[in-house]
């Protein structure tokens, strides 16, 4: 790595991260722990049917009731032309959030919002609903993503319009769009293999499950400043959403991050925060409103179910000479689903000559999907990953071994368009076949399964502060709320540049007053952007610090070097000095030009595509169906771990989201179109008796494009577990599964049905 | 609707409120007590966020009404340091990094105190199961399940 020239103090290290003492007593504040004095209660009512024409809303009985402060409902909200606005990263179209927020001529699903009150307390809130006469004319609805597809489907939007095709069509459907990536002849390439898989596979559309549900508190003043307090990964993205949505201007709004109890990409765009401040400016108090467990499970994103088809073919050698993709995607009630990255992840981590991917994107009566965890990725990967394992079976080749042989290196030009750079795919292929996990005996009905998965990790937008006090003790400032840790890893780049002990480093995470412009914290982002944004700042930093010990020296900047937290003459040439630390020229601070603060504004390019291979070991019950998850490894190229420690918790926790992705997580609908398990009880996440202990393995395979070399880590590791899951039981116990989850009643009928 | 004054023990000092009858001992300490450490993940008793002592025992307190409370004593994550002297698990939930989003955490750590008191010998296996009711989306369990068996290591000083 050509950046590391001398041993870092810092990165690599695990130190207490700065914030913890507040996470382990209890002090830390999250969205709901605000309150502020005349504050009203807001709630929202919601739709009981999958799909309705709202026939008219009466609320008068509502308003009459004492307490009431306010009654709002989507004729509250100006309307929004359909367009797709880019938002950082992102593209939204805010006709449709808007709609999603409140209900408009229709209601798409159960649980869609209709309706926001405020009132003195939650039990009149919640009185409040109850008085709200809603007329709804209930139409047919569609749940499944292939049902949507079929011309006779109900539609769901009358002016959708399949994008990605030519000609456009001119009739309206439930598919919104359908992209393709391809290179090669296919026909030929099929032709070629000696053995092809051919399946069908189905994923049931997960949430994200953080444990705190969606909160705000907003305030509106009478100048028509409003001040949000939420539980966001993103509090520019929901300044930029507010204003949009209302109308407003973005100076009028200051979004304060609340801690953050768990986003997983579930946290990236807005539900209640706009309602909030609707609400305070109807009546000018503040507005707090709190999602129930059952709200957050009916109205906000899961990720798309989908149905996917694979086909691979391959030479006797295991060379892949073909590999083709159908994804279908549901998006929720608007458009909008991850079914483009997923297809462009489909085929990542291999060096395929012949390839198609096509994909699309549909529309079905559920809560429109949001971002989760490497957004489209785990459910191909679920499919290929499934298919190579029964490919390698046929070819009588180890599964490891025919990754191996079609693994993307540098050089390689993805699937989905640009050359790599340095990867570590192959590394953590070869840390998988190295560990001793991989060659331990199984005992029956015991079997193991890999299972390989990519992610881009992204760059974008950042700004990064850095403030000197008078003692020397240096406070960062970053936008991005910290879900994981990353205020470690930041405040240890800081240190590190700085050469100065980390416990003289804090951080804060500033509102949208405080810092520039930082886009959200997700796509594995924060430590690679915003990390190299804090770098540049602390060496803004100390290119003042070198320029103030250059004018108490009377010498010039260029002569004086920073080492080890110290100003040093550059050599015998540039005089006789005693070293000045930053204690010392921050004292002085005032005499030598004021106080020193470093800034640094950017856009990072180059973030390094993340890859990891997971192993896992399971046992399967042929009498219940249920799968036991005896041993688990994940492995995965981080380029540089900055704090091993949160690096390793990405990895576990990535990989027990997938698993029980695998095993039990489902939203059920009952023929209504209703959501049967909207609670923890019914929809359920692993628990700790679930689990194992979670092996991780970092492998780093520096990015050359980040000053230590990081990746980001946090979305990789979600996407192998479903396929090392089901290779896992198919070598148990002989019984392909293609449909998630493998509950013990699915996998039970399979074991009845021979497999 | 006429509130009931309740006198109560939280965290070893004597406090007196007054509660609504539906109000959960959850929304007492929140609302009521402004102790925002106990957290609201379900109020259904599914999520173990909200985890408490009450006269010793581990209970969800969004599963027992503020009005119980008369009489007893209640412990919360506010009252697990004492002074500026963490509780050995704080201690190692902060060095093993056995938190990421920290939500699930104070209610891990009254779970995991709680076990420590009546079993200071837990096998990895009763550690899990004694967590079960403690949800955590972020860790996959791995750190704080260590953290607690090097605790109770450490605490039987092993
Ligand atoms: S809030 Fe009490 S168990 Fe979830
Ligand atoms: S650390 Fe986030 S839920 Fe446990």
């Amino acid at each position: 790595m050509a950046t590391e020239v001398k041993e870092l103090k810092w990165i690599g290290k695990r130190p207490i991260r700065p914030d913890g003492v507040d996470k382990v007593t209890g002090r830390a504040k999250f969205g709901a722990d605000l309150t502020l004095p005349g504050m009203l209660v807001g709630k929202v009512l919601r739709s009981p049917h999958a799909h309705a024409r709202i026939k008219s809303i009466d609320t008068t009985k509502a308003r009459a009731l004492a307490g009431v402060k306010a009654v709002v409902t989507s004729a509250d909200l100006p309307e929004l032309a359909s367009e797709w606005v880019p938002a950082g990263e992102l593209q939204i179209n805010f006709r449709d959030l808007s709609s999603n927020i409140l209900a408009r001529q229709k209601v798409f699903y159960d649980g869609h919002a209709v309706a926001a009150v405020a009132a003195t307390s939650a039990a009149l809130a919640k009185q409040a609903l109850a008085l709200i006469e809603v007329d709804y004319e209930v139409l047919p609805h569609v749940i499944d993503v292939v049902a949507a597809m079929q011309p006779e489907a109900p539609l769901l939007h009358d002016d959708l319009f399949t994008e990605g095709v030519t000609p456009t069509p001119e009739t309206p459907s439930n598919i919104a769009k359908r992209v393709e990536f391809a290179r090669g002849d296919l026909e030929a390439g099929f032709a070629q293999a000696d053995a092809v898989v051919e399946r069908d596979y189905t994923t049931k559309p997960v949430h994200q499950g953080y444990i705190e549900p969606h909160a705000v508190v907003a305030s509106t003043s009478e100048d028509g400043q409003s001040e949000v307090w939420c539980s966001t990964q993103g509090q520019f993205s929901v300044r930029f959403y507010i204003a949009k949505l209302l109308s407003m201007e973005i100076s009028q709004i200051r979004v304060t991050p609340s801690e953050i109890g768990g986003g997983f990409g579930g946290k990236t765009t807005v539900y209640l925060e706009p309602l909030a401040v609707l609400l305070s400016r109807q009546t000018g108090r503040p507005v707090k409103m709190v999602m129930t467990r059952a709200e957050v499970f009916r109205a906000t994103g899961p990720t798309s179910g989908a149905a996917l088809s694979v086909k691979i073919g391959a030479t006797k050698d295991g060379t892949v000479t073909a590999a083709e993709a159908t994804l279908r995607y549901q998006a929720g009630a608007f458009p909008g689903s991850p079914v483009q990255p997923g297809a462009m992840c489909a085929f990542a981590p291999y060096a395929f000559e012949t390839f198609k991917v096509v994909g699309y994107d549909v529309v079905v009566n559920r809560p429109k999907v949001a971002a989760y965890r490497a957004p489209g990725s785990p459910i191909a990967a679920f499919g290929v990953e499934s298919a190579l394992d029964e490919l390698a079976k046929r070819l009588e080749i180890d599964p490891l071994a025919l990754r191996e042989k079609n693994a993307a290196r540098e050089g390689t030009h993805a699937a989905y368009g640009p050359r790599y750079g340095p990867i570590g795919f192959v590394e953590t292929l070869q840390a998988v076949r190295e560990h001793p996990h991989y060659q331990a005996p199984l005992g029956p009905n015991q079997g193991r399964g890999i299972a390989s998965g990519f992610w881009f990790n992204i760059g974008g937008e950042s700004c990064a502060m850095l403030n000197v006090a008078e003692d020397g003790t240096v406070v960062v400032v970053s936008g991005n709320p910290d879900i994981g840790g990353s205020r470690a890893s930041l405040a240890m780049m800081a240190a590190e540049v700085l050469g100065i002990d980390f416990e003289r480093v804090r951080i804060i995470v500033g509102d949208t007053s405080t810092i520039g412009y930082t886009f959200l914290t997700g796509g594995s982002r924060v430590t690679f952007a915003t990390g190299m944004a804090v770098v540049q700042a602390a060496e803004d930093v100390v290119r003042q610090l070198r320029e103030r010990a250059a004018k108490v020296w009377e010498i010039s900047a260029d002569a004086v070097i920073w080492e080890d937290g110290q100003a040093h003459p550059a050599g015998a040439n540039a005089g006789e000095f005693e070293p000045l630390s930053l204690r010392d020229i921050a004292a002085e601070a005032g005499k030598t030009g004021g106080p020193i603060c470093g800034n640094a504004s950017l856009n990072a390019q180059g973030a390094g595509p993340g890859f990891g291979t997971h192993i896992c070991d399971v046992e399967v019950d042929k009498e219940t169906g249920r799968v036991t998850i005896l041993r688990y490894t994940a492995v995965q190229d981080a380029g540089r771990a900055v704090h091993p420690s949160y690096v390793e918790g990405q990895l576990q926790g990535g990989a027990a989201q997938g698993i029980g992705w695998a095993l039990n997580e489902e939203y059920v609908y009952d023929e209504d179109g209703r959501l049967q398990n909207p609670g923890f009880l019914d929809y359920r996440v692993p628990v700790a008796s679930d689990l194992p202990m979670i092996e991780a393995v970092i492998v780093e395979v520096p990015n050359p494009n980040h000053p230590y070399g990081v990746r980001g880590v946090g979305e990789v590791p979600i996407v192998p577990p479903m396929a090392a899951v089901a290779n896992a039981i198919e070598n148990a116990i002989g019984v392909r599964m293609c449909d998630l989850p493998m509950s013990p009643p699915r996998l039970l009928a399979a074991i009845d049905n021979g497999g | 609707m006429a509130k009931y004054h309740v006198s109560t023990s939280i965290n070893d000092e004597a406090v007196e409120f007054l509660c609504e009858p539906q109000q959960t001992l959850l929304d007492v300490l929140r609302d009521e007590l402004q102790l925002f450490g106990s957290k609201e993940g379900c109020s259904s008793g599914d999520c173990g966020a909200c985890s408490v002592m009450l006269d010793g025992r581990l209970v969800c307190a969004c599963l027992v009404l503020g009005v119980e409370a008369e009489g007893r004593a209640v412990e919360t994550i506010e009252g697990m340091a004492k002074g500026d002297q963490l509780h050995p698990l704080q201690q190692s939930f902060l060095e093993e990094a056995a938190l990421q989003c920290g939500v699930c955490t104070p209610g891990i750590l009254i779970a995991a105190k709680a076990l420590l008191e009546r079993n200071p010998n837990p096998t990895e296996t009763e550690v899990r199961y004694w967590l079960a009711g403690n949800l955590c989306r972020c860790t996959g369990y791995d750190k704080i399940v260590r953290s607690v068996l090097a605790v109770a290591e450490e605490m039987r000083g092993g």
